[in-house]
C-alpha cells in the first residue's frame, strides 16, 4: 500500500478531519494568519491561540513535477503528477493531481480537493475543476 | 568588531579517491580527507583543538584522530553544513574559544558503506505531508518549483539544459571530474526524464568521497609552514526557512540563500563586480539559477539567459562551478565541502581549470530542498589591504 502519515500531536486533528472528509488549515486567532503545517503556535506572531478552520477545498496549481519513476508501488503508476497546490485560503499543500494526461497540468490550473481511501485512512488529493482540462 | 579576514583556511584537501570507494566507510573518508588537509597545512592532529563535522559526529572524528578538543560543532543542516562550520569557527577562533579548527566531510553516498538509506523520520513533516504523494526524494522535491519559474520568467527547456552543458565544459578541463565528456542541449533533453522538467543530466552525481579544512587565526596562518598561502574568510552567512517545500515562501527563489548570501557579501565588504569566481551548490541544475538571482548577481528571471549566453562558461565574465559541480565533478550527498574546496583552489591558483587572477571567490551552499543555506566569501592576501 502507498504510505500514509503517522500523525504527531501537532498534526493528529488535521489528519483525523481528513479521515472524515474535511480539509482544514491552521488559523491564528491573534493575527489571523492561516498556515500549514499545523503547529502549537503561530509562525507569524508566536501566539498559542491557534486552531483549525475548514476550507473550501479549492485552489490552483502553484508548481509541479511529473515523476517518470516512483518509489515502491508508485512506480507502476508513472508518469504521475506531484504538485504544490495553493489553497484559495492561502496555505500551500503537496498533492498528486489526479489526471489521465499529465500534460494537462499547467501553472494556475484550478483544482479541488478529493479524498482517497488508503487502508483505514484517507489522503487529500486534488483533481482539476470540472471543465478546466 | 569586524571578523572580515580574522581567520584563514590553511589546510584544504579532498579524500585521496573520489567516485566509487567501496572499501572505505564514511568515517574513514572523513579521516582520509582530514589527514590530507593536515598535511597540506603542515600540522599534526595534536595541533587541532576544535573539530566540526556533519554526517559523522565531531567527537567520533576527534577520537579516531586522537584529538581531545576544546570546541565541537556538530551542526548538521544538510549539504551546506560545512559553510556554517566555517562561519562558527570564525567566531570561535576570533573570540579565543579555540585556535585551530578541523572541519571534515565524508560520505559513502554511492557505495553506502556504513550508511542508512534515505528515509525521512516518520514524525517529520516531510514524512507526513510529502511522502504519501510518492516523491523520489530530492529529485522530485527539490526542483518542484522549476515549472513555476518557467511560467513566470519564460525560461525554455533549452535554456535550462544549458546549465549542465556549460558545467560539463568546466569538467572537461578537470582530470578528477567524474563526467568529462562534452554534451549538447539535445543530449540533455534526450537523457531520461526523472521528474519532468528534470532529466537525468540536470541531476547531480551520487559518489563516495570526503573533504576537510583546517582553519586558524590570520596571525597564526602567516606563521605556519603550510604548502599554500592562507585563504582568508572575508565573510560568511547562514539562514533557513521551511521544513517542507510546501511551506517555502517562494517557488522561484530561496529566502535562505538570499538572507545568508547577502549577509556574507556585506560582511566581506565586496561588491558583485569584485567577485572573480563563484560556486553555487548544484544538486540540481536550477539551484545555480536561483542562487545567481538570490545573491543579486543578476535580476529576477535573468539567470537562465545569463548562463545560456555563456557568462558562467570558460572565458565568461563570472566563472561558475569550475570543478564541474555536483552535476559533473562529484556529489557525495552533502556537497558543500567540495564547493569550498574548489573556491580555495581558485584563490590559491591551483585549480585544474584555473581562472586567471582570482582574489575573491564566493561559495554558496544549500541544505535540504532550499531549507537551509550557508555562504562563504574567501579572499587572497591582496584582499586584506
Amino acid at each position: 500500500m502507498k504510505p500514509v502519515a503517522s500523525p504527531t500531536p501537532d498534526t493528529q486533528e488535521w489528519f483525523d478531519r481528513i479521515d472524515v472528509g474535511e480539509l482544514t488549515v491552521a488559523h491564528c486567532q491573534n493575527c489571523a494568519l492561516r498556515f500549514l503545517y499545523p503547529r502549537m503556535c503561530c509562525p507569524g506572531c508566536g501566539s498559542r491561540a491557534v486552531g483549525l478552520i475548514p476550507v473550501s477545498g479549492r485552489g490552483s496549481v502553484a508548481s509541479w513535477v511529473v515523476n517518470h519513476r516512483g518509489p515502491g508501488v508508485f512506480a507502476e503508476e508513472a508518469p504521475y503528477v506531484i504538485a504544490l497546490v495553493r489553497l484559495e485560503e492561502g496555505p500551500m499543500l503537496m498533492s498528486n493531481i489526479l489526471v489521465e494526461d499529465p500534460n494537462a497540468v499547467s501553472a494556475g490550473l484550478p483544482v479541488r480537493a478529493e479524498f482517497e481511501q488508503r487502508g483505514e485512512r484517507r489522503v487529500v488529493q486534488f483533481v482539476p475543476e470540472v471543465g478546466t482540462v | 568588531m569586524s571578523l572580515r579576514g580574522a581567520i584563514a583556511i590553511v589546510g584544504a584537501a579532498e579524500s585521496t579517491r573520489l567516485g566509487k570507494v567501496p572499501d572505505m566507510s564514511a568515517l574513514q573518508l572523513h579521516v582520509d580527507a582530514a589527514l590530507n588537509a593536515l598535511a597540506d597545512a603542515g600540522l599534526e592532529p595534536s595541533d587541532i583543538d576544535g573539530v566540526a563535522s556533519a554526517g559523522e559526529l565531531p567527537n567520533d572524528v576527534a577520537d579516531y584522530l586522537g584529538i581531545v578538543p576544546e570546541y565541537l560543532d556538530a551542526t548538521n543542516v544538510g549539504g551546506c553544513s560545512y559553510m556554517l562550520h566555517v562561519r562558527h569557527a570564525m567566531a570561535a577562533i576570533a573570540s579565543g574559544l579555540c585556535s585551530t579548527v578541523l572541519v571534515t566531510h565524508g560520505e559513502s553516498g554511492r557505495s553506502r558503506v556504513g550508511m542508512r538509506p534515505w528515509d525521512p523520520a516518520p514524525q517529520s513533516m516531510m514524512a507526513q505531508f510529502e511522502v504519501p504523494y510518492g516523491p523520489l526524494g530530492a529529485p522530485s522535491l527539490f526542483p518542484i518549483g522549476v515549472r513555476r519559474y518557467m511560467a513566470e520568467y519564460g525560461m525554455s527547456e533549452e535554456q535550462f539544459a544549458m546549465v549542465p552543458v556549460v558545467q560539463r565544459e568546466w569538467a572537461s578541463r578537470n582530470p578528477r571530474a567524474k563526467l568529462r565528456q562534452a554534451i549538447t542541449v539535445d543530449d540533455v533533453l534526450a537523457s531520461p526524464v526523472i521528474a519532468d522538467p528534470v532529466h537525468l543530466s540536470h541531476c547531480c552525481l551520487v559518489t563516495d568521497g570526503g573533504g576537510a579544512l583546517v582553519l586558524t587565526s590570520a596571525d597564526r596562518a602567516r606563521k605556519l609552514d603550510a604548502a599554500a598561502p592562507p585563504v582568508y574568510v572575508l565573510g560568511a552567512g547562514e539562514s533557513s526557512e521551511s521544513s517542507v517545500v510546501s511551506g517555502l515562501s517562494s517557488l522561484t527563489s530561496s529566502r535562505a540563500i538570499e538572507r545568508g548570501g547577502r549577509a556574507a557579501l556585506a560582511q566581506a565588504e565586496v561588491a558583485h563586480a569584485d567577485v572573480d569566481h563563484l560556486m553555487i551548490y548544484d544538486a540540481f541544475a536550477h539551484v545555480p539559477l536561483y542562487g545567481l538571482e538570490d545573491l543579486g548577481f543578476v535580476g529576477r528571471g535573468e539567470a537562465a539567459a545569463f548562463v545560456a549566453d555563456r557568462n558562467t562558461a570558460p572565458d565568461g565574465a563570472l566563472p561558475l562551478n569550475t570543478n564541474g559541480g555536483g552535476l559533473a565533478y562529484t556529489h557525495t550527498g552533502m556537497y558543500g565541502m567540495f564547493a569550498i574546496q574548489e573556491s580555495v583552489r581558485q584563490v590559491r591558483g591551483s585549480a585544474p581549470a584555473q581562472v586567471e587572477g582570482v582574489d575573491v571567490s564566493v561559495a554558496v551552499g544549500v541544505g535540504g530542498m532550499f531549507m537551509t543555506s550557508g555562504t562563504l566569501v574567501l579572499g587572497s592576501e591582496a584582499t586584506l589591504g
